[in-house]
């Protein structure tokens, strides 16, 4: 091919994902990540503590309104995504590929994204009837227990699920009307921020799902101490990091929710992925004329 | 609004006598051992402590100060019952064991209610009719779930844990006990608890009563002390799951405490609830229902109404109309009949509430409180109202844990909900109004566990209680109180 | 006199400013005043109390002036083996019956209350019930009990029910006018509320709950409602109204548990029969035989009690 009609590939920038924006990270740091060979693929940011500052005040902002929407305009929005994701499949099944998983591997697990979406759409308008109670108090009141999020949570996601795990994370929280800030896997970010994009594009307002990239053992403690973050979710951490993140959590008393050795094929379709970032309230009123 | 000239006069003239529940029916040990396996033992080191009674400063009896090596004891006879008898039970007759608490529990409840106003000092009225008959309701309805586990976790399996741990406060001593062991017998899980120091008899009462209804020995063991035994507890490797009720500051070191082990844990901590008073309230009730909110057990009350917020339009009515209802409650001997408010538990919360008064007065604030005559000797706080005080001020922030509220004014909804919201606390909240659409507006916005609506401070064992944010984790009762003594599988 | 006349006398209170109630809530409230424990001196001054409270009953319509006198002679003589009790506050009888009252009743210090206005059921014309109520005060009843329409009332007709109670008012003269909500028809606390500030504000030295025909008659929800609109009046214009329950208070313990609601709702200044009377028949027995059981020790029998 002569020199002249080669075409130079457009690289993408992997930029950070806040507040319904793709800034690079305030802190000006990346990080190179190679393939098996050792080839650059990408510069990823290296997103620091105060993105992450920045992404709570984004969450906390967003978290009002996206609780209040409606379960059904929630659900609708989940199901947007997941069809967002299925026009750009191809180029999740190249990022899997390109971060080592084999062309099969890296389509079904894209498949099952997918369809772990539409899973947590349905469930919008129905979780709340399954876990909501009327309870039969012996005095002359109403009484029903209710959902309702439990606000801002932040999330470690899984290393190496990086797609599905992501999803399987992020999908149950914001189904149940949560805002997140999620730290992608560190050695497989590329899907994490095209599924940012994929996010962007399908009606999900700004600041419910935030996503940052850079290094867990940097960024674990901010994570888990933030005093206005309400739960946090850590993946497949050791015990060292369930140690750490839970003594920081206990600050505010965060709600500590551990996904280690999950099976995200199998182990998280079911709505007690969602009741864990649910508060239950109960109401009280008199039965009188 | 009331003038000088028509105040209402509620002193002199026709006053009630003396009217005391007798005392003669009630049987206390000059001397409790631990309840462990199912007997009475020794302390290891021998140790006793003294538990009085706040009314009058008597010493009511000595009950052991347990060591970790007695926490040993007590964690490895919960774990010899669970795995060759508790663990193994058919389900249902595991209810049957629990029901049986549930009845002899009324069938004493006389002598339980009065030994509960001795050693903690709430009124006789408070724990003969709200303590000890929502401990025995809490046993029958815990009983009855022991066999149908399964209809609770739709698409789950429940299985029970192993040891549960449980350290409960000293504020509703029997009732917290009742609230932690009967959902936890009911899942299958066998019990170390600990008592508060300061009231540990109804614990160990109800430890006869266990043993009573026949309880293989070890499924329940009651072990008194201080909070080295709740830290052994909390600490002991063999205890799958801890429980706690008690204040922010403790929880928070337990959640630390348990950081990297594999111990599920739910927590009941502080609050520092706002009760909403709007204009259009049914304002009569409205006041009841704030005299109940702060004025309950001398305020000592996780999720009392400790901050009265009152729409500016009536803020003085309501105001006037209070004082005049905390002139009609009668504070003095808890076994008394008529006695509305009691002693205060401790010296040293006592002294905790009378800095908070200081602190009151020293930020500016206004305070009030009724005129009422209070017993020489014994821990006592006569109801107490801070006006004019602000969202700044630490009586607004800080839970003080005693009869002494926080009154607050605001002019719109929003305002009143930012106010209420503006708290670490989420345990609980109130909102008086007689229009149902602002009651759902309010009742969804308000972020805590348990939100009243037109009443105040009611439990029920069907009735899932607990906070958000710094309030705690999970639920104690109703179908949602199974999940702290479950674990889940597919 | 006709409705027209008293229309500009007096002012309609705005029952749109009356607070609303709740029943659970007042329940509540009630209940809590059932669990105070009046014993020993305390349980004997409010039974003597109760006594002179009493406004002693008779409305049938098997009425005669026998039955009539026979008590009298009880409200004079309660128990006169037990020296140093009180006599009743008055006797309440029809119209056509007050004048064989006021014979008995010659030199005692016991009031005459009538009933009027077309009781119970007060379905009738303004006239004949003034005409009703000026007959009675002509025969000497120092008290007029008086029955509002209901059913005007109901229908939302506060004017007609306001001007009908001035107009009655007018009519008693030095009469002390007690107003009957008849709560028992109207339904919902929030009404005998309602209904309450119209009384007051329309007249009424007293406001009283039932006729004693209609069930529920008195019970201790609505004269605790009562009890707050009357305080929230006092409040409000300095002037005291007295409260009369009537009907279905017929042993001493609830009477002791009315007293209580009575003193830590509206204190001490209403705690006699100037300010607070029960509407009864067989009350008086039950407190007497209580009184003497607190003095001997020993459970009476009502065989040792005169039924008059």
């Amino acid at each position: 091919m002569s020199a002249k009609n080669q075409r130079i590939a457009v690289a993408k920038t992997y930029k950070i994902y806040i507040g319904g924006k793709f800034p690079r990270t305030e802190s000006g740091r990346y990080f190179a990540l190679e393939d098996k060979k050792g080839n650059v693929i990408a510069n990823v940011c290296r997103g620091s503590r105060k993105d992450f500052r920045n992404a709570v005040v984004a969450a906390r902002k967003a978290q009002s309104g996206w609780a209040t929407a409606s379960a059904y305009l929630r659900g609708q929005v989940l199901y947007r995504i997941a069809e967002m994701l299925e026009g750009r499949r191809e180029q999740f099944v190249t990022e899997l590929v390109l971060q080592g998983a084999t062309q099969r591997a890296a389509e079904k697990e894209i498949d099952q994204s997918i369809d772990r979406l539409i899973y947590f759409a349905g469930w919008t308008d129905k979780y709340q009837q399954i876990f909501s109670a009327v309870n039969p108090v012996s005095s002359s009141h109403f009484n029903f227990s209710v959902l309702e999020p439990t606000g801002v949570v932040s999330m470690l996601a899984p290393e190496d699920s990086s797609l599905l795990g992501l999803i399987s994370n992020i999908a149950p929280a914001i189904a149940g009307g949560n805002s997140c800030i999620v730290l992608a896997s560190e050695s497989k970010p590329l899907c994490a921020i095209s599924f940012a994009e994929v996010l962007h594009a399908s009606d999900v307002p700004g600041g419910v799902v935030n996503i940052l990239t850079g290094f867990r053992a940097e960024l674990t403690e901010y994570f888990a101490s933030h005093m206005d973050v309400n739960a946090v979710i850590y993946c497949d951490g050791g015990k060292a990091v369930a140690r750490t993140v839970q003594v920081l959590a206990a600050e505010n008393i965060k709600r500590v929710i551990a996904r280690n050795r999950l099976d995200w094929d199998s182990d998280a379709e079911n709505p007690y992925l969602i009741r864990d970032t649910q508060e239950v309230k109960t109401t009280w009123h008199p039965i009188g004329s | 609004m009331a003038t000088p000239e028509n105040k209402l006069a509620f002193d002199g003239g026709w006053e009630y006598d003396p009217a005391p529940e007798s005392t003669d029916h009630i049987n206390v040990a000059k001397r409790y051992g631990l309840f462990i396996n199912g007997e009475f033992v020794s302390p290891e080191n021998g140790r006793y402590f003294d538990t009085i009674n706040p009314a009058t400063e008597e010493k009511l009896s000595r009950v052991a100060d347990a060591s970790e090596a007695d926490v040993d004891k007590a964690v490895r006879a919960a774990r010899e019952a669970y795995r060759t008898t508790w663990g193994r039970m058919k389900a249902a007759e595991r209810g049957k064991y629990i029901f049986r608490i549930a009845r002899i529990m009324q069938e004493r409840a006389r002598e339980f209610s009065v030994i509960e106003s001795l050693d903690g000092g709430k009124p006789i009225r408070e724990s003969r009719d709200v303590d000890i008959p929502l401990a025995a309701a809490h046993f029958f309805y815990y009983a009855g779930w022991a066999d149908k586990l399964e209809y609770a976790f739709p698409g789950r399996t429940a299985k029970s844990l192993g040891v549960a741990g449980q350290i409960i406060p000293w504020n509703f001593p029997l009732l917290m006990a009742s609230w932690k062991i009967a959902p936890a017998l009911a899942c299958g899980n066998t019990v170390v608890l600990k008592p508060a120091e300061t009231t540990p008899l109804t614990a160990l009462k109800l430890a006869e009563v266990i043993a009573d209804a026949g309880l293989p020995p070890g499924v329940v063991n009651i072990v008194t002390g201080a909070g080295k035994a709740g830290a052994a507890i909390v600490e002991h490797p063999d205890v799958d799951k801890v429980a706690f009720t008690g204040s922010t500051n403790v929880g928070r070191g337990i959640q630390k405490a348990l950081a990297g082990s594999n111990k599920k844990y739910t927590l009941e901590l502080g609050g520092k609830a706002a009760n909403i008073v709007f204009a259009d309230a049914a304002i009569d009730q409205a006041v009841e229902g704030i005299v109940n909110g702060i004025f309950f057990n001398q305020g000592h009350v996780c999720c009392a109404g400790s901050r009265l917020l009152v729409q500016e339009s009536v803020a003085d009515e309501v105001i006037e109309k209070l004082k005049d209802r905390m002139e009609t409650l009668i504070v003095g001997d808890p076994l008394d009949k008529n006695t509305d408010i009691g002693a205060i538990n401790s010296r040293m919360q006592l002294e905790k509430i009378q800095s908070y008064l200081k602190v009151g007065k020293a930020e500016g604030a206004e305070m009030h409180q009724s005129s009422c005559r209070v017993p020489k000797s014994g821990y006592w706080c006569r109801p107490t109202i801070f006006t004019g005080v602000s969202q700044s001020n630490r009586v607004v922030q800080e839970e003080i844990f005693g009869p002494v509220l926080a009154i607050q004014t605001f002019r719109r909804y929003d305002e009143a909900l930012i106010k209420a919201n503006n708290t670490p606390y989420g345990l609980s909240g109130g909102i008086w109004t007689d229009k149902g659409s602002k009651i759902f507006k309010m009742t969804q916005n308000i972020r805590a566990g348990v939100v009243w609506a037109n009443t105040f401070n009611k439990f029920d064992p069907t009735s899932p209680f607990g906070g958000y944010k710094e309030s705690g984790v999970g639920r104690e009762g109703g179908l949602h109180g199974l999940d702290a003594y479950v674990k889940l599988g597919a | 006199m006709a409705l027209a006349a008293v229309k500009k006398s007096g002012r309609l209170p705005d029952l749109s400013r009356v607070p609303a109630v709740d029943e659970v809530g007042v329940n509540e409230r009630v209940a809590r005043f059932q669990t105070r424990s009046i014993k020993k001196s305390s349980k004997v001054e409010a039974l003597k109390l109760i006594l002179s409270m009493i406004d002693l009953t008779t409305l049938e319509g098997q009425d005669t002036p026998g039955k009539v006198r026979q008590l009298c002679q009880k409200a004079i003589h309660l128990h006169d083996t037990m020296p140093g009790l009180p006599h009743v506050a008055a006797v309440c009888v029809y119209p056509t019956m007050v004048s064989v009252a006021k014979e008995v009743l010659q030199g005692h210090d016991i009031n005459i209350a009538s009933v009027a206005t077309a009781f119970p059921s007060g379905m009738s014309t303004l006239s004949v019930k003034l005409d009703d109520t000026r007959m009675a005060v002509a025969a000497g009843a120092t008290e007029i009990d008086m029955v509002i329409s209901r059913g005007a009332f109901l229908a939302g007709d506060y004017r007609y029910v306001f001007d009908e109670i001035v107009a009655v008012k007018e009519a008693c003269g030095d009469a002390h006018l007690k107003v009957i909500l008849e709560t028992g028809e109207l339904g919902t606390l929030d009404r005998v509320r309602k209904a309450s500030v119209l009384a007051m504000h329309a007249g009424a030295d007293f406001i009283k709950t039932s006729t004693g025909k209609i069930q529920p008659a008195a019970t201790m929800q609505v004269t605790l409602v009562m009890l707050q609109a009357i305080r929230d009046f006092y409040h409000d214009t300095g002037k005291m109204i007295g409260m009369k329950p009537a009907g279905g208070i017929s042993t001493a313990k609830l009477a002791v548990h009315y007293l209580v609601m009575l003193r830590e709702t509206l204190g001490n200044a209403w705690m006699t029969p100037e300010w607070f009377r029960f509407g009864a028949s067989t009350l008086a027995n039950d407190v007497l035989m209580q009184i003497v059981k607190q003095s001997t020790g020993v459970y009476q029998s009502s065989d040792y009690f005169s039924k008059d």
